[in-house]
């Protein structure tokens, strides 16, 4: 069971379940997970134990059949509630980029500031700083397609950040590149959450990746099975 | 964004503008060449009058009859500065059956406003039989000054031809009053009495002399009658109704542009939604292209209507029956039309982007 203060936890889950195909197929079964803040969380488990699911569950994009889930204390059941975590509390990197290949690269990144209607000067600015920690900044004026693999994900992981949220969830986030941009990618991402003392957590099934984080929980079946601190 | 997302499907953007380019030129033309055909009918009427004076409750201005003693009567009022009578009639000649005759007197000034090619105005008498032939009519009837001419059952000489700018009368025969009434057994009547007004005089003064008088004949002023004669409203929605069918196709042009421009792009758009967007900024932002692939397809529909009707009027043998004639009320109705239009054809894209699970887009195969 979680030990942390749920006062100062980033994430609370309790007691989930989450089915699809009219509660044919069960993929989260009770599971209950409690991220304090700064941590950084892996989910670690074979595809199809519900890692994604929870993922989603947490950020809201998927409503639970039951359960509570709480982000930076705010409950993500209602869609308003959600909007405003996602515009200003969760960034959200998936295993496929999901870049607007016909748009540059600054383009893509901007999309969460007209979300928000945020300045644009501001945005230019936090743009150009993520960029530079990410060692894209020379990319920036680019189109996506003429990016390569890795260059695309830093990508993502920069537009994720642009509204420097407090949670990061990340979706398999090396899982499509090779095995030199995975574990660059993977590096700056650690540094990147670790620098600002955000919150990050990651489905992977790669055990190295997870070893390197706070913490890691072990899923199978839509049941969280047990945990490893780092 | 919306600039940005139809900058990167250009093709599509193109399709979806050219169903409404379209759909805009095809309303405009057909509304343009029936409003300048009515204008040009009005101009028959009104020949420097501002009442029009005809028996009411008649389908067609052929069929009334209004008696020529009314015109010495509106004369002797001081708010009448001269009244004319003008019969219209359909007449045939050999190889045309279908000519279009002016029964009008000397003093009518129409026949003043045209160019003489041959003969004079004072070869135009009224109790003569010599008629005055447009350029056209002269041409396709391959008559000239000089000569007689067979019109119905009788054979008239002709006094003049004369080149009118309104392709009705440049087509036509002008024949004396009295002529005319006899050719056509409608002694003593005419189809309508053209009035303008003494100086300092309101068309209402003539309107309650008539309804006073003559309640059996109703007087108008050209505006009103431009609005009220049922051949101009029967023509002038038929306009509208075929416009109106060309939006719908345009419509659907529009409506399926736009999904294709949401299936397309499902992935984009739960990506949105995962950045922050909410669903009403997306189906705005569909209704927003919507309405720019509306917009520019209405400003191409303009030109192309335009430009369309300018060379239309060009062609020498359409001169004077086609004025093409766009007005601003016109504009206006086809943008409107076409800002519904984009409405419209967006709500279903609109709201199905709005509704998406973002989850399940980015799963989407």
């Amino acid at each position: 069971m979680n030990q942390e203060n749920p006062m100062k936890a980033q994430v609370l889950v309790e007691d989930v379940w989450k089915s699809f195909d009219r509660g044919r197929i069960e993929v989260l079964k009770g599971v209950t997970l409690t991220v304090p803040e700064g941590q950084i969380v892996a989910l670690c488990g074979v595809s199809g134990c519900g890692k994604s699911t929870l993922l989603n569950v947490i950020s809201g994009l998927e409503e639970v059949d039951s359960g509570n889930v709480r982000v930076s204390g705010h409950d993500v059941v209602h869609e308003s509630t959600r909007i405003d975590l996602l515009r200003h509390h969760i960034g959200y990197v998936f295993q496929f980029h999901h870049l607007m290949p016909d748009l540059t690269l600054a383009e893509n990144c901007l999309v969460p500031l007209i979300a928000i209607g945020g300045n644009r000067a501001d945005g230019l600015a936090r743009l150009q700083e993520l960029a530079t920690a990410t060692g894209i900044q020379h990319r920036l004026t680019q189109r996506v397609r003429d990016l390569s693999g890795g260059e695309r994900q830093r990508g993502a992981l920069v537009r994720s950040l642009m509204n420097d949220p407090e949670l990061l969830l990340c979706d398999e986030p090396t899982g499509a590149l090779d095995e030199s941009n995975r574990s660059r990618v993977f590096d700056l991402l650690l540094e990147l959450v670790r620098a600002r003392g955000r919150t990050l957590v990651l489905a992977t099934h790669d055990p190295d990746l997870a070893s390197r984080c706070d913490r890691t929980l072990k899923m199978r079946d839509g049941r969280i099975e047990g945990e490893t601190h780092g | 964004m919306i600039f940005t997302n139809l900058r990167r499907h250009r093709v599509r953007t193109a399709i979806g503008a050219t169903g409404i380019a379209l759909g805009v030129a095809t309303m405009l033309s057909v509304v343009g060449l029936l409003g300048g055909a009515v204008k040009m009918f009005e101009r028959i009427l009104r020949s420097d009058s501002q009442v029009v004076v005809f028996e009411k409750n008649v389908s067609d201005l052929f069929f009334s009859n209004v008696p020529v003693e009314v015109v010495v009567e509106l004369e002797s009022q001081p708010f009448v500065k001269e009244a004319q009578p003008v019969l219209f009639t359909i007449i045939t000649a050999p190889d045309r059956p279908v000519v279009t005759c002016f029964g009008i007197r000397a003093a009518d000034g129409r026949l003043k406003k045209g160019e003489w090619l041959q003969g004079g105005a004072a070869d135009f008498q009224d109790d003569g039989e010599g008629v005055i032939l447009g350029e056209r009519a002269a041409d396709f009837l391959h008559a000239q000054a000089g000569g007689r001419i067979e019109l119905g059952h009788g054979t008239y000489p002709v006094a003049g031809v004369v080149r009118m700018e309104n392709g009705f009368e440049n087509g036509g025969v002008f024949m004396p009053l009295l002529a005319c009434q006899k050719a056509f057994h409608k002694e003593g009547v005419c189809s309508v009495i053209t009035v303008a007004l003494a100086q300092g005089h309101e068309s209402s003064e003539v309107k309650a002399w008539m309804n006073q008088h003559h309640e059996r004949f109703t007087a108008l002023e050209n505006e009103e009658f431009s609005r009220s004669y049922s051949q101009f409203k029967i023509m002038k929605t038929t306009a509208w109704v075929v416009g109106g069918c060309a939006f719908l196709l345009g419509g659907l042009s529009v409506t399926n542009t736009m999904i294709l421009s949401v299936f397309g792009r499902i992935k984009e758009l739960a990506i949105a939604r995962v950045c922050g967007f909410s669903r009403g900024q997306l189906a705005r932002m569909i209704f927003g292209e919507s309405l720019l692939v509306s917009a520019i397809g209405t400003v191409a529909g303009w030109g192309l209507s335009s430009g369309g009707l300018y060379l239309l009027a060009m062609i020498p043998q359409l001169q004077g029956y086609v004025e093409p004639r766009i007005g601003w009320q016109e504009v206006v109705g086809a943008m409107a039309l076409a800002a519904i239009t984009a409405l419209v054809g967006a709500l279903y894209p609109a709201w199905y982007a709005a509704n998406l699970k973002p989850a399940e887009a980015l799963r989407f195969e």
